[in-house]
């Protein structure tokens, strides 16, 4: 009995203490945003909207905003499609070499995103090919892909080549047994993929800072703001990106992960 | 060692569910008893219990006489078989054997000696040195057995432990289970559901349902001479004549069924006395019945039957009968492999009535 | 013989699915590789580059004490997050997995890496907030009276590490949790039936059985910290430079491609021995 109580004891402290260290810069970084002055540092003089206002009357940031959205949405579709592809082909027919293929597909995990990233950015010097939003887009493909097709591969179960075969036996033609039976079945790996693909590309800096020139994603955006020092408008950016993630995240538990556990 | 186990009106509820209901029973020293039943009937509550991972609500346990009711699985002298086995699997088979022996300061190498010891019981000496991972289904079993062997327990709780093995392997581990025990001589309390499992190894199986228990005895008395419906359905194929006692005298009861009148010896009562009017089950097993001239010993006619539809079952025919006098009762009945049993065949059917065991009906 | 099968039909249709992907990573990361190790055997001279090959990036690497000190510095930073990241986040793991009730966990466990959802450059500022001379940390303490000076917590490696086990923290409660909470209940059980009491419950069963989720999680988080440019660039001052940090500035003024593309291979070989030393641990492990 004691002992379970000083367990207890010890285990509330330190998670009291753990969660406060983890929280601690987030606090910081929200309250500040609301500093009704220049520092978003203490003491926090008042309450006050103005850099909210800042931010969204700031052009460049709102569309690095638009630009960080496109580039996700479309990088992490393409990785998608083709990590679903792949994983099809690779899960359900037997091809020479499907080790090697699938070690290739998965490698660029094991490597880092500055390295990715100068790879890239070398080529496209010596290509004279110049940087975009699009630059930017393949470098996030060649990140998300490896972890959406580990993913659905990892989901495509023996138990699902009956049903398959079942609709072809029907007289569903390749592409409609994906569309109509396969790609519903792995409904929740893909959905999860897409969600984690948008994570990265969304919140990833090093690819986007060194791919990207005249147009840029929040990140870049972001840091170039960083130069002016300590700044509210930073603090209201960024809590506005958290705000909406969470939410985000709190809204895709309570729907979508929650009751797939339920099945 | 070994350990008589003493269960005094043990009863678990969780919220509204009554899991156990004011359950009894004397468990001897050094025997297999098993504890037999459908899931949800208790029987795993009540080993969960006597190992110490969980609670009687109200109740008593005692192992060997001491008072054991709240005593943590540590300190009793009791382990436990998983359905899982739950070996570790970062350790070597000699290590997870050695496991206990280590938990109670054994000098390693003594411990590796007697580790050794167990897995040659159980036949796996020459693995000591592998993992579990590499062990099929049956041997990582056995590795379990010897596991809990290990650290000398007075009594040992074996949770479903065939349910994973395919029917050959079964057989082989249940006999090799009965070998063992008698070897060791602990006290070894075994759950299952399998009817042909607690007749193939205990030396008592106690039939549990919805909490209770129907019936307890050596395997033959539970099945030919069962004190409950359920135990009599439970243990094989029984076939329910619903009668009614219109007579008692000193030695007999006859009772008036659809199929006739038939006189019954008081043994065949097995749960309570008959008294007249009372409504009673005729159980007659369906391998007892005659057809009349054939058998030994008094036979009773239970008139006219046709047969509905049979089946060959290699050592007999199992044959569907409709009764002349109640057509709408159904009867099994298992006919001899030399019968030469037909469909729309008639036959005349006997029972000894020595076979019969009528006990009190359902209210219903 | 037939010449055409269903299973050649099959194959084909098969190779056509997988080809799109493998076409993608062979073009977008296989050949830029490549192409970059070329480079890093090239030279740079007077803004151009020279297409002559040579180790002399690599030689200079290892003559160059502000270059060697790179790898250094990124090696000790990041031994150094790994472990204290683990010693951190083992017990929050644990304790979600253990003390809170079923119903809660997925909350807790939500809750513990929320802070995940800052944005990544984002995050390492907030620390900047928190650390720097008039951050709030140096603002509580000298209002309370507690120094008259503020400390300097900021632009050195101590901010470094902090910002770095503060994402790291989160990483590796969400591995080890992941494995703890998969094992089955009845290991717990056999081990206390065979007279384990808690603590050696835990040593003897559970911490071995939870080193996968430990490797995965410092394997990932030695990948990523000795990777990173975001975390040292904005924390850590200008006198300690990590490897990430002078690749950069060998892009930056001197558009330096070859040696920025040797610098890399170095890192990226560091990363290779992480990973063959964890493959061969998880082999000695299961064997």
């Amino acid at each position: 009995m004691t002992r379970d109580r000083l367990t207890n004891i010890i285990s509330s402290v330190y998670a009291v203490l753990i969660f406060g260290f983890i929280f601690l810069p987030v606090i910081v970084l929200v309250l500040f945003s609301f500093q009704d002055g220049r520092l978003p540092v203490p003491p926090f003089n008042g309450f006050s909207l103005q850099w909210y206002e800042a931010v969204f009357a700031d052009r460049k940031l709102m569309s690095a905003l638009l630009h960080s959205f496109l580039v996700a949405t479309l990088s992490s579709f393409l990785a998608c499609l083709l990590g679903f592809l792949a994983a099809y082909a690779l899960a359900r027919f037997k091809l020479p070499g499907s080790a090697w293929q699938r070690g290739l597909l998965i490698a660029p995990m094991t490597v880092s995103y500055l390295i990715i990233a100068l790879g890239l950015l070398t080529v496209l010097n010596v290509l004279g090919i110049g940087l975009s939003l699009w630059t930017v887009s393949i470098g996030h493909v060649v990140i998300n892909l490896p972890l959406c097709f580990a993913i659905i591969y990892s989901s495509m179960g023996d138990h699902h080549i009956n049903i398959e075969r079942a609709a072809r036996d029907l007289g569903a033609s390749d592409i409609k047994v994906m569309a109509l039976v396969t790609a519903p079945m792995l409904l929740p790996s893909l959905l999860a993929s897409f969600f984690l693909s948008m994570t990265f590309s969304w919140d990833e800096f090093i690819i986007a800072f060194l791919l990207s020139r005249f147009d840029v994603t929040l990140p870049v955006e972001i840091w170039s703001l960083l130069r002016s020092g300590l700044n509210p408008k930073t603090n209201a950016i960024g809590s506005l990106v958290f705000l909406v993630s969470a939410t985000l995240l709190v809204v895709l538990e309570l729907f979508l992960f929650g009751r797939t556990k339920k099945s | 060692m070994t350990a008589p186990v003493s269960i005094e009106n043990a009863t678990k509820t969780f919220g509204s569910f009554t899991a156990l209901d004011a359950v009894s029973l004397d468990i001897n020293a050094g025997e297999f008893i098993v504890l037999l039943g459908p899931s949800g009937c208790g029987k795993t509550t009540l080993l969960s219990i006597l190992g110490g991972f969980l609670s009687p609500t109200t109740g008593r346990i005692a192992i060997g006489g001491k008072e054991m009711t709240n005593v943590p699985p540590a300190k009793r002298p009791t382990t436990t078989m998983f359905q899982d086995y739950a070996l570790f699997p970062h350790m070597k088979l000699k290590d997870n054997v050695g496991f206990g022996l280590r938990m109670r300061g054994v000098a390693k190498a003594e411990r590796e000696e007697r580790a050794k010891g167990f897995l040659d019981l159980v036949g796996l000496k020459s693995s000591a040195d592998k993992k579990p991972h590499e062990l099929s289904g049956g041997q990582r079993q056995r590795v379990a057995l010897a596991r809990a062997l290990a650290v000398d327990p007075d009594v040992l709780l074996l949770d479903e432990p065939l349910g994973a093995l395919d029917l050959k392997l079964r057989r082989q581990m249940q006999d090799e289970l009965k070998a063992i025990q008698k070897r060791v001589g602990t006290t070894f309390v075994h759950v299952t559901h399998d009817q042909e499992e607690a007749m193939a190894i205990a030396d008592r199986i106690v039939v549990m349902n919805q909490g209770k228990i129907e019936d307890v005895g050596p395997p033959s008395e539970i099945y030919m001479r069962p004190r409950s419906l359920f135990a009599a359905g439970f243990m094989g194929e029984v076939n329910f004549i619903p009668g009614t006692i219109s007579d008692v005298n000193s030695s007999q009861a006859i009772v008036e069924t659809r199929l006739g009148k038939v006189a019954l010896p008081k043994t065949c009562f097995t749960a309570a006395m008959p008294s007249v009017g009372q409504t009673t089950t005729l159980c007659i097993r369906p391998e007892h019945f005659r057809r009349a001239g054939e058998g030994d010993g008094a036979v009773t006619a239970l008139g006219h039957a046709a047969v509905a539809s049979s089946a060959f079952f290699g050592t007999h025919y199992r044959c569907h009968l409709r009764p002349a006098s109640a057509p709408e009762t159904s009867i099994v009945a298992h006919m001899p492999q030399s019968a030469a049993v037909m469909e729309g065949q008639a036959v005349t059917i006997a029972v000894n009535v020595g076979d019969i065991v009528a006990l009190p009906s359902k209210q219903a | 013989m037939a010449a055409y099968s269903l299973e050649d039909a099959e194959r084909r249709k098969a190779w056509g699915f997988v080809a799109p992907a493998l076409v993608w990573t062979i073009v977008f990361f296989v050949a830029p590789f490549l192409f970059m190790v070329a480079m890093s055997l090239w030279a740079q001279q007077g803004g151009s580059i020279v297409h002559v090959w040579n180790f002399g990036n690599y030689i200079a690497f290892f003559e160059k004490d502000a270059l060697f000190r790179g790898l250094t510095n990124s090696l000790e930073i990041t031994a150094i997050v790994t472990v204290l990241s683990i010693l951190l986040a083992y017990p929050l793991a644990w304790i979600i997995a253990e003390q809170v009730p079923q119903k809660y966990q997925r909350t807790a466990l939500i809750l513990a890496i929320l802070p995940f959802w800052t944005s990544y450059v984002v995050r390492s500022y907030s620390w900047l907030l928190v650390l720097s001379r008039n951050g709030v940390i140096n603002q509580t303490l000298m209002n309370m009276g507690v120094i008259s000076e503020p400390l300097e917590l900021a632009s050195n490696r101590t901010a470094t590490v902090i910002g770095f086990v503060h994402f790291f923290v989160m990483l590796l409660t969400l591995t080890i949790y992941a494995n703890l909470v998969q094992l089955s209940p009845n290991y717990r059980r056999a081990a206390a039936d065979l007279g384990a009491n808690a603590f050696q419950t835990f040593w003897h069963v559970i911490l071995p059985l939870t080193m996968p989720g430990i490797m995965t999680g410092a394997f990932l988080t030695f990948v990523l910290c000795i990777g990173d440019y975001v975390t040292p660039q904005i924390l850590g001052g200008n006198n300690e430079l990590v490897l990430p940090q002078i690749i950069m500035l060998q892009l930056g003024r001197r558009a330096d491609f070859p040696m920025a593309a040797a610098l890399s291979i170095i890192l990226m070989l560091a990363v290779t021995a992480a990973y063959i030393a964890c493959a061969r641990w998880l082999k000695i492990e299961r064997a």
